[in-house]
């Protein structure tokens, strides 16, 4: 499996990055490297293993439905880049 | 007597007999931190109005009370990346720059309720990415012992600052081994306890199912100290557990007769250096002469642990970091255009290199017709893992290794080539692959620089870890040398 | 002469209904509607850094719930996943949902069809999932409300079992009317609380390969669903036979134009990378759980239907419409019992009561006259004390003041009329008037006799018994 420019533009849209084309050089580099070392694991015969999601295994958390206060609204506000009123604002969003 | 030279425990002892006052202690490290951090670089924030004020409401408690238990208005450093309510929370990283948080983590809480004095906000490689601490967005930390060399990562700064007397106590975080290994860099203990031991709500998440809060202390019994100051289930946190947390000081013994020591022979290869190696094979004599019976054993998989570490830690980062997008709290772009523009200029111009290559590598793990082969994968050798040490477990109490394969390198040495970097983790990952506990201790030095020797343990026996360490360190003098700062 | 194509629609609804829980899927925050913008908040449902989920038990009751009522197998070992993609409503830029193992799977509602048949629908499976927070968009930029942000959801999957627009509105209409049954969610397609979108595809009758389908978004309410679907299985028509390619889009169903339109092409956010949560743990639901939750579930609106019919003896349809909202099934047996006439008590709700309610924008539970009280009115016209043309007077007064009839009877002064001697008098009164009207009877005019008794009825005020009326005319006029 060998990382193409393709291949980094895509991921790069699917995490909100951008990067010149000298970075984008770079990462082929860096992700095939990685990706290359990462082959290992295929060393390993995984077929009739589970897989393990928590390293130690809980089940049945809950929490119960009871009303906790919520946080003021100057909190939400005061680390706000952009507000109006109570709201937050962003750039407007085209449909 | 200076006061910032003193253990957490020592100083516990005097405050608690009236023979010194927390707010001469506070004063003590931030006297200290005033005229050695701008060498050392561990703090970011220093918040010596609210510890003052703290420490002033500690000294009439205690006059009040009789006696301050818990950590006994000792003052404690906190990595920055976990949340205190009111302060800064930047994870090293310009992206987080100017947020305060609103909360207060469970830890911090805890080390509040804990008569704990906080002193202020550490340094750390940028959202715990790294093993040098020169991810910062920031500024550098450099290894008390020879400013050449970094104090290693990511909690760098955390390791760094008990290392030169900054604070007795200070809290890191591991994702890979981020508290052990800077602890073993810089001669100090550290300890990463079992998943699910200590809360990580209020954490800023790295690898979710990686992520513990670590304790950092001058010696075992600080470590401990601080360590059943925060451990415990949190119903904020739901991946913490019912098992109740032991009274460590009862660990706190020379006598480890009959304990069986496993050592893996997959932690002594190649890769590690022969006077790193020298200085383990001592340490192992010491405690095979406390009366620990010692064993070769085997791991085959550890050299499958590091490629399973970087596909889950950094798969879980890219879905982490995501809400870091400018839009409720930190750095908005003044170039944004639209909504979809925000997200990739803000975060484009607030991660540095490595998070960015991190996120990139997750988010390619996680994707479309690549999930089954990398996440999936790592999750099964996850399993596997898990199943090789318990394997051991059944027979031995504790496994024995080098912390690192070295000792502290040069900064920029590993800069260039990124593997070379992640492949330094290579005896720490496994454990937080699998979730168990274990502490480093220094046990020696190589050309100046300190040498850690760690313990790993079986799930919830962190009791067992601070005895073995504890009946190692009461045999050597490690833990007495001082770091002359230059 | 070339046979003209005959295609089939093939239909399968998304359905997503808010959960009625006091508090969010992974926080303590409140759920209530409304409130001043981002109050209803905290770090959790916030996104902040260092916040983790803390998941609702009522929300995976309900889920269960709803999936036993929809007659699902419960997923016994599930857990909670993530659905990355980033929007400004969404603060972690991933969703708390469940990906490869929903809570319920497997199971199938029956709808009834014009002829009278039923037909088995299927359910493909039912997860819970977070909510988002609300975007308002204005001149001066996008405005985020983040109260809706973690509101628990359940999402309801169907199989493509639908062939008509039809059928998907019943298919809507039974689920609706299961889970407000339930409890589990108030089901109000206005406000929101239930959202339906539907997946629409057209493939050659009596094929069995299905076309490409397209996702319509937007549809507001039962008309626009079945409009949307006619307009959109029109246009693919239209398409295919045009010889153009399909493709699998979003589209936006504009109900003021009556058309869909390809969404903002979203080819980047189907990579969802849906991985475990975990910081959640995993879900092990037994079957004592189970069944103690099914034991909450109240008798469904099918179990209703059927019962009405066999113990009220009433028509099927009307067993059907009464059931479709539990309020309303609850008011027709009370008012059944009551009144001890099911079939008055059948079509006064279907008929004059629920002309009013939508007349005044009203829902069963806010009706200001009692079951009882309804009973009391058919008991009054039954027993021949009012008739039934005061009675729909009587009722809209009930409606308006919620005063019983027997009070309303008394103040209007609408006792119905039954003494033939005063009739008999108003009769002749009323024919000695009106000569013109006899002589066109005596021509065979027999229309004449409604307006006679209708010129009584008017002298009366309405309260003469209007079968008296009728005999005494008939018999006097002859009499002329």
């Amino acid at each position: 499996m060998s990382v193409t420019k393709n291949d980094v533009e895509y991921v790069a849209e699917l995490a909100r990055l951008s990067f010149t084309e000298k970075e984008k050089h770079e990462l082929i580099g860096d992700l095939n490297s990685v990706l290359g070392y990462i082959e290992k694991l295929n060393e390993l015969d995984t077929k009739d293993t589970d897989i393990i999601v928590n390293p130690y295994y809980i089940e049945n958390k809950f929490r119960e439905d009871e009303v906790e206060p919520s946080m003021e609204l100057k909190y939400v506000l005061e680390n706000a880049p952009q507000i109006l009123e109570e709201y937050i604002v962003v750039p407007k969003i085209i449909e | 007597m200076e006061l910032h030279k003193l253990k957490a425990h020592e100083l516990k002892k005097l405050i608690n007999s009236k023979e010194v006052k927390v707010e001469e202690v506070t004063n003590a490290f931030f006297n200290r931190i005033d005229t050695t951090d701008d060498k050392i670089g561990a703090y970011l924030y220093k918040a010596k109005e609210e510890a003052i004020l703290n420490a002033k409401r500690l000294d009439n408690k205690l006059g009040a009370e009789g006696k301050l238990e818990g950590l006994g208005g000792v003052p404690v450093a906190i990595k920055d990346n976990i949340s205190v309510k009111g302060m800064q929370n930047t994870c090293g990283s310009k992206i987080l720059e100017g947020y305060i948080s609103p909360y207060d983590a469970t830890v911090t809480e805890r080390i509040k309720s804990s008569n704990g004095i906080i002193l202020g906000k550490l340094n750390m490689d940028e959202f715990a990415m790294g093993s040098s601490n020169e991810n910062s967005a920031y500024k550098k930390v450099i290894n008390p012992w020879k400013k050449e060399y970094v104090p290693g990562g990511s909690s760098g700064a955390s390791a760094a600052a008990v290392a030169a007397f900054e604070s007795p106590l200070t809290l890191g975080t591991e994702t890979g081994g981020s508290v052990r290994q800077p602890s073993s860099f810089c001669g100090v203990v550290g300890l990463k306890p079992t998943y699910g031991r200590i809360s990580r709500y209020g954490v800023t998440a790295f690898g979710s199912t990686l992520d513990q809060v670590g304790t950092i202390g001058r010696d075992v019994e600080d470590c401990a100290l601080l360590t059943g100051a925060i451990a415990g289930i949190d119903k904020m946190d739901f991946t913490t557990v019912n098992t109740p947390v032991q009274d460590y000081s009862k660990s706190l013994i020379k006598d480890i007769k009959g304990k069986k020591i496993g050592i893996p022979e997959e932690y002594f290869g190649e890769g590690l250096d022969d006077k790193v190696r020298k200085c383990i094979d001592e340490a192992i004599r010491v405690l095979e002469d406390n009366g620990a019976i010692v064993k070769k054993i085997s791991l085959p998989l550890t050299e499958y642990s590091l490629a399973a570490y970087y596909i889950i830690s950094s798969a879980e980062a890219s879905s982490n970091l995501a809400r870091f997008d400018g839009i409720r709290f930190g750095h908005r772009s003044k170039d944004a255009l639209d909504a979809i523009d925000i997200y990739t200029k803000s975060r484009s111009e607030g991660f540095g290199k490595e998070v960015k290559r991190r996120i990139m590598l997750g988010t390619y793990a996680l994707s479309s017709g690549y999930y089954d082969a990398y996440y999936k994968k790592a999750l099964k050798v996850r399993n596997l893992i898990k199943q090789d040490f318990a394997k051991n477990f059944e027979e031995f109490d504790i496994l024995v290794s080098p912390t690192s394969p070295s000792t502290a390198f040069k900064f920029g040495e590993k800069t260039e080539d990124v593997l070379s970097m992640y492949l330094s983790d290579v005896y720490t990952v496994p454990v937080n692959i699998a979730g168990l506990p274990a502490i480093s201790v220094p046990c020696g030095f190589v050309n100046g620089l300190p040498v850690g020797l760690q313990f790993i343990g079986n799930y919830f026996r962190e009791d067992v870890l601070f005895n073995m360490a504890y009946s190692y360190e009461a045999s050597t003098d490690w833990h007495k040398k001082s770091a002359v700062i230059e | 002469m070339v046979k003209k194509m005959e295609y089939e629609v093939v239909i399968g609804l998304e359905v997503h209904t808010e959960l009625l829980t006091k508090t969010k899927m992974n926080c303590g925050c409140i759920t209530e509607f409304g409130g001043q913008p981002n109050t209803h908040v905290c770090p959790v449902c916030m996104g902040l850094p260092g916040s983790l989920p803390h998941l609702n038990k009522k929300v995976v009751e309900y889920g269960i719930r709803a999936g036993l009522a929809l007659n699902c197998s419960i997923t016994k070992l599930g857990r909670m996943d993530r659905k990355n993609f980033f929007y400004p409503d969404t603060p972690k830029n991933y969703q708390i949902t469940q990906d490869e193992l929903p809570l319920c799977r497997d199971g199938h509602i029956e709808i009834e069809l014009e002829d009278g048949s039923t037909k088995k629908i299927g359910i493909e499976r039912i997860h819970i999932e977070e909510d988002a927070g609300k975007l308002l968009h204005t001149g001066a930029g996008t405005l985020v409300d983040f109260n809706r942000a973690g509101v628990p959801l359940a999402e309801i999957v169907s199989r493509p079992d639908m062939r008509s627009p039809k059928e998907a509105v019943k298919y809507l209409e039974m689920v609706k009317s299961i889970l407000s049954c339930t409890g589990v969610s108030d089901c109000k397609m206005e406000e929101g609380s239930l959202r339906c979108d539907a997946n629409v595809s057209v493939m050659e009758k009596g094929s069995n390969t299905f076309g490409i389908r397209t996702e319509i978004k937007n549809m507001n309410s039962f008309k626009a669903l079945e409009k949307a679907i006619n307009y959109e299985t029109d246009r693919q028509i239209k398409a295919l036979e045009a010889g153009e390619k399909l493709s699998q889009d979003t589209r936006r169903w504009d109900d003021t134009k009556g058309i869909t339109t390809v969404m903002r092409s979203k080819e980047f956010a189907n990579d969802y990378r849906y991985f475990p949560e975990g910081d959640l743990v995993t879900l092990n639901i037994d079957n004592q759980w189970i069944e103690e939750i099914r034991k909450t579930i109240p008798e469904l609106p099918r179990e209703k239907e059927l019962r009405f019919v066999e113990q009220f003896q009433i028509p099927r349809y009307d067993a059907y419409v009464l059931t479709i909202t539990m309020s309303m099934a609850d008011f027709f047996e009370k008012t059944a019992k009551a009144s001890d006439d099911a079939k008055s008590a059948s079509n006064w709700l279907m008929g004059d009561i629920s002309k009013i309610m939508k007349e005044n924008a009203t829902w069963v539970e806010d009706l200001k006259f009692t079951p009882e009280q309804l009973g009391e009115l058919i008991k009054l016209i039954n027993a021949k004390t009012i008739s039934n043309a005061i009675g729909k007077k009587v009722i809209v007064e009930m409606f308006n003041t919620g005063k019983s009839p027997e009070i309303i009877v008394k103040e209007k002064g609408l006792i119905q009329n039954s003494d033939e001697g005063e009739i008999l008098d108003i009769v002749r009164k009323v024919l000695d008037a009106n000569p013109k009207s006899v002589e066109d009877f005596k021509n065979g005019k027999n229309r004449v006799l409604g307006f006679i008794v209708g010129v009584i009825m008017k002298e009366t005020r309405g309260k003469a018994n209007p079968q008296i009326v009728n005999k005494l005319v008939n018999e006097e006029i002859k009499k002329y």
